[in-house]
């Protein structure tokens, strides 16, 4: 199935190069109109006719017509059963279910093999826990010892981390053993990588973080990790959810051994998502979920395992919503990611430019640098506490004048006890958020503190 | 006035900028029965600690509430709301304090039409919340301290279970 985008704004001339960030390299006016136009419910008004300003993409990001469209056909002219049926539709089902992934794998810079579905980030994450549980209880055999935890070793993880790469490992430890540990986060919202030597070691096992956090925006120093994580031999795990939709990502560049991503938050549908891990490191991992199509022979007795991706796929997968995912992953890749991420960097600034509001402060870097690869070092997803003002009538003050942002701890309890507060209000844009969205953001969060009578 | 202006009516704004009950106290050893509760909103982290101290009726039956005070941060809705409710329930007797609750209760799941004018005399300043029951995200802003009110009831020993305040 090759179903792609209605429109196709991204410029030929610069297809998705990592190294165009920048000013000049952001969609035209025109191109954006076209992308917007391409959204239907960014067409709706909310709250007695205000047209709707969107700032809540890192929750989850609103769907293009034409992955709309896809799984409505999927379901009019080729729903059936994958991998399994001698039928003409169940071939189809079957090509269009492993064209998505080869989609959504050459998206991320991976095999189309490295790729698992699941149905979501939380439980690719999980995925990947419990299969070193299932590894410590010896199952696997001999090429999942590696994956074995007992007392003495250690998983690190980020202050930083949204609690689907923290809870998981949290639990990996209560029952292999081991122990967790953390890198903090300084004050500028970044990791303080100040005595990362000293946190990863000999006896680090794993080190799990996230690639953007979901609160500060910050980008991680992926390389760095990567190597004190290689130079004592533990694995890597990239929670890539808020990385993923708005940036260049080339997993294999990247040298990670497992990364997690979902798919409503890169314009696909609910439900689905997806676990990259190397090959080989997929191919020595016990199963998790067992059942139908992840096996290869059964008896009474014992039952040998499929080779991955299948061997992780146990049960009816959601197909629609994975032929959906692969599209929407088409769509931005027909923009170009370089394109996106430019733009994304504008709005990123034009979002920061809350800081001149008397009484905002915002929680995470304050500015947009250059980091590794000539991409950006912050995305923009912002959040921010108002003095006086509690973040959830924040919300709710911007909310009545059409503007939808997250309150709340954005599932990052540490992260904010570490800076003190309870809770903050969130705006976080995509490829189809405006300049002038934006604005009008900042301009009815100007007149909050005057709502509630603060000075 | 618009829906955002029916939530944050003046005398809301007016119990979350000043607030009445904050600031825990403990009546020490004694006749009266204390109990604390801490509750917290999961989705946003807003959290209150709440204590009531009863006074015991004759022959062990029923009480008065003698006292509510409570410590907590959230929102101006779960603050202002915990506040009314401190003044509603100081000094009412525990049937009255679960009728209080239970009147509370049927205010949030009216969507924003109120209760009918009896019912309204007697929640008082609470019916200033009927907007607040447009918003089904923020009803359990509203509900944050009364939960509390229930649980510490419980705790205080003053009420067998939750049964006797919904």
């Amino acid at each position: 199935m090759t179903t792609t985008a209605t429109v196709r704004p991204g410029d030929p001339a610069r297809p998705g190069d990592p190294t165009a960030v920048g000013h000049g390299a952001e969609l035209s006016a025109a191109e954006l109109a076209a992308v917007r136009a391409d959204f239907p419910l960014l067409g709706r008004t909310v709250r007695g006719g205000r047209p709707l300003v969107y700032l809540d993409s890192a929750a989850t990001s609103q769907k293009p017509q034409v992955v709309l469209d896809t799984e409505v056909d999927f379901y009019e002219q080729r729903n059936a059963a994958v991998h399994r049926g001698a039928h003409q539709l169940a071939e189809e089902a079957t090509i269009a279910f492993e064209d998505a992934r080869a989609s959504l794998a050459a998206f991320v810079g991976a095999d189309p093999g490295e790729i698992v579905w699941t149905p979501g980030a939380t439980s690719a994450i999980n995925l990947v826990a419990y299969a070193m549980s299932n590894a410590t209880l010896g199952r696997g055999g001999v090429e999942a010892r590696r994956f074995a935890l007992g007392a003495g070793d250690e998983i690190v993880v980020t202050e930083a981390e949204h609690h689907a790469n923290l809870v998981p490992w949290q639990e990996l430890c209560a029952r292999t053993g081991a122990t967790l540990r953390w890198i903090p986060v300084g004050d500028d919202g970044r990791l303080d990588l100040s005595d990362l030597d000293s946190i990863v070691t000999e006896r680090t096992r794993v080190l799990a973080f996230g690639h953007v956090s979901n609160v500060t925006g910050a980008v991680a120093p992926v390389a760095r990790l990567v190597a004190a994580a290689r130079r004592v031999g533990a694995l890597t795990v990239l929670d890539a959810c808020q990385s993923v939709p708005h940036l260049p990502v080339d997993l294999h560049a990247l040298g990670v051994d497992f990364a997690a991503f979902s798919g409503h938050k890169m314009l696909g549908p609910t439900g689905v998502g997806a676990l990259y891990g190397r090959r080989e490191l997929l191919e020595a991992m016990p199963p998790v979920t067992t059942g139908g199509s992840m096996v290869e022979v059964v008896t009474m007795e014992a039952t040998t395992y499929a080779p991955p991706p299948q061997r992780f796929e146990a049960g009816t997968q959601m197909v629609a919503q994975a032929v959906g995912l692969g599209v929407a992953a088409d769509y931005l890749g027909e923009l170009g990611m370089g394109a996106v991420a430019a733009h994304e960097v504008l709005l990123a600034e034009e979002l920061l430019r809350i800081g001149e509001i008397p009484g905002v402060r915002v929680i995470g870097p304050s500015n947009v640098g250059v980091g590794p690869g000539g991409l950006p070092d912050r995305l923009a997803v912002v959040s921010f506490v108002v003095d006086g003002v509690h973040a959830h009538d924040v919300g709710q003050v911007l909310d009545d004048r059409g503007i939808a942002v997250r309150v709340g701890h954005h599932c990052a309890q540490p992260l904010h006890r570490r800076f003190g507060i309870a809770a903050t209000a969130r705006a976080s844009a995509s490829v189809y958020t405006t300049t002038d969205e934006v604005g009008a953001f900042r301009e009815a969060l100007a007149g909050v503190r005057a709502f509630f009578s603060v000075n | 006035m618009s829906s955002l202006e029916q939530m944050y009516q003046q005398v809301i704004l007016d119990h979350a900028k000043h607030p009445h009950g904050r600031g825990l106290v403990d009546h020490g050893p004694g006749d009266l029965l204390q109990g604390e509760s801490h509750q917290v909103n999961t989705t946003c982290g807003d959290e209150v600690t709440l204590r009531v101290a009863v006074a015991p009726g004759a022959a062990g039956i029923g009480g008065t509430v003698e006292s509510v005070t409570w410590e907590g941060q959230g929102c101006s809705i779960s603050q202002a709301s915990t506040s009314v409710m401190t003044e509603l329930v100081t000094g009412a007797s525990l049937t009255e304090a679960a009728r209080l609750d239970a009147l509370f209760h049927d205010l949030m799941s009216s969507r924003g039409r109120g209760l009918g004018d009896d019912d309204e005399d007697v929640l008082g300043d609470a019916t200033a919340f009927t907007g607040v029951s447009q918003y089904p995200a923020r009803i359990k802003c509203a509900l944050l301290g009364w939960a509390a009110l229930k649980d510490s009831l419980v705790r205080s020993g003053a009420l067998v279970s939750t049964d006797g305040l919904r």
